[in-house]
């Protein structure tokens, strides 16, 4: 029962609580760079999913043969193989989205989050748990993805998955799906979150400081 | 010849301005948030980021001329040991050439490799089928633009920081903040290139 507990706790962690992007700042190049629709930010996160449990799987199960003093060599190695993979598929099943992303799918391979995960959990961990954080981060991640996407794309094109959200009278903001929006965007909702922070530590604080008082 | 020269006057351009890797194409954000807090460490690590991306530039045009033919689905794998290799060579040299240059750059150097600037430029490089002095010109305006922008953020974030910033924009969000503005400031050099043409 607790082990599967244990499990859920993991899964659920890379969600929201460690979200990859929004509270560890990682991956921002690709969270950034394709993500101003909502549809290109499903399709990276899908192959970065793909990439980050593969990859978790693959690591952990040779975690025992794989030498400490190669380790990051060969971590990168097998990720460039599931990126491959990913690319070529990708071009095979939906070419018009792999053409729209362009370069940014091989990137993957040097996204800080797939290889940090192999560092810090999938080298240390068995099979099954790895598999699970992987699938939270990589879920999370692609949370982060989607939602700066679906920002962008209703701010600069009034549409979210290409479905028109904004009134005929709605003057679409170019600038947020020109780069400096990607900037704004993850600024606005880093502040955010801080200010979500804050304001929960401050309710906190005074929650413990009437309950001094009423003693 | 004339018409060459200018030919790679604009690729220059165009790489370290235009289409800055920093400010448009968002490559390399994690060094540009991790060392553009000082002005001196922005600095030297922009000028090691054209080093190896000088190097990556030419073991890129070898692989596409004589390896990837034969073996396309190879590329993305192919790249990213030479990128590791070279940064392992830069490593080697200046321990032995500069060891005051090497010390200084401490950890900045090893984490070139996980730079995807790099492996971009190898991409980019690619798609457009530059050839050997097109893709150095190429290597070096693309590190010249990303120096340029790191150098810039990290002069603004220092003076920002003597300046009163909202406590929950303080960090990370201040500085993607400053980078759009200056991703706003860099999409006017776009107009060069539509009044050349």
């Amino acid at each position: 029962m607790k082990r599967a507990s244990d499990l859920h706790d993991t899964f659920k962690r890379g969600l929201w609580r460690d979200n990859p992007v929004f509270i560890a700042l990682l991956g921002l190049c690709p969270a950034l760079a394709v993500t101003n629709s909502a549809i290109n930010g499903v399709a990276l996160g899908a192959a970065s999913t793909f990439v980050l449990i593969g990859a978790s799987f693959l690591v952990s199960s040779f975690r025992g043969l794989i030498p400490r003093q190669v380790r990051i060599t060969t971590f990168i190695i097998i990720i460039a193989t599931f990126v491959t993979v990913a690319d070529l598929v990708l071009a095979a099943i939906a070419p018009a989205i792999h053409k729209e992303l362009g370069a940014f799918i091989p990137l993957i391979v040097c996204n800080c989050l797939i290889l940090g995960r192999q560092e810090a959990f999938a080298f240390r961990k068995p099979v099954k748990e790895s598999v699970t954080d992987a699938a939270g981060m990589s879920i999370g991640f692609t949370i982060a993805l989607v939602l700066i996407g679906a920002i962008r794309e209703v701010l600069g094109n009034g549409t979210i998955f290409g479905l028109t959200m904004m009134p005929a009278t709605f003057e679409p903001w170019i600038i947020m799906i020109l780069p400096p929006g990607g900037f704004f965007t993850i600024a606005l909702l880093l502040a955010f979150l801080a200010h979500l922070k804050a304001r929960r530590e401050a309710r906190a604080a005074a929650s413990s400081e009437s309950k001094e008082v009423i003693r | 010849m004339s018409f060459d020269a200018l030919n790679l006057v604009w690729i220059f351009i165009a790489a370290s301005v235009v289409n800055n890797f920093t400010l448009a194409y968002f490559l390399g954000l994690c060094p540009f948030l991790g060392v553009s807090g000082r002005l001196d460490t922005a600095l030297r690590l922009g000028l090691a980021t054209i080093f190896v991306m000088l190097v990556t530039s030419v073991f890129a045009t070898m692989l596409n001329t004589w390896v990837l033919p034969h073996a396309p689905y190879l590329r993305i794998i192919a790249f990213i040991v030479v990128i590791a290799s070279a940064v392992q060579l830069v490593e080697t040299i200046m321990k032995k050439a500069s060891p005051a240059l090497f010390r200084a750059l401490g950890i900045y150097l090893p984490l070139i490799t996980t730079n995807c600037a790099i492996l971009g430029l190898a991409l980019f490089q690619t798609n457009r089928e530059y050839g050997l002095v097109e893709g150095i010109v190429y290597a070096l305006g693309a590190g010249a633009g990303f120096t340029l922008a790191l150098i810039l953020i990290a002069g603004i974030r220092e003076e920002n920081d003597l300046g009163k910033v909202p406590k929950i924009m303080k960090g990370a969000a201040m500085s993607f903040l400053i980078a759009g503005i200056l991703s706003l400031a860099f999409m006017g050099f776009a107009g060069l290139f539509s009044s050349a043409a």
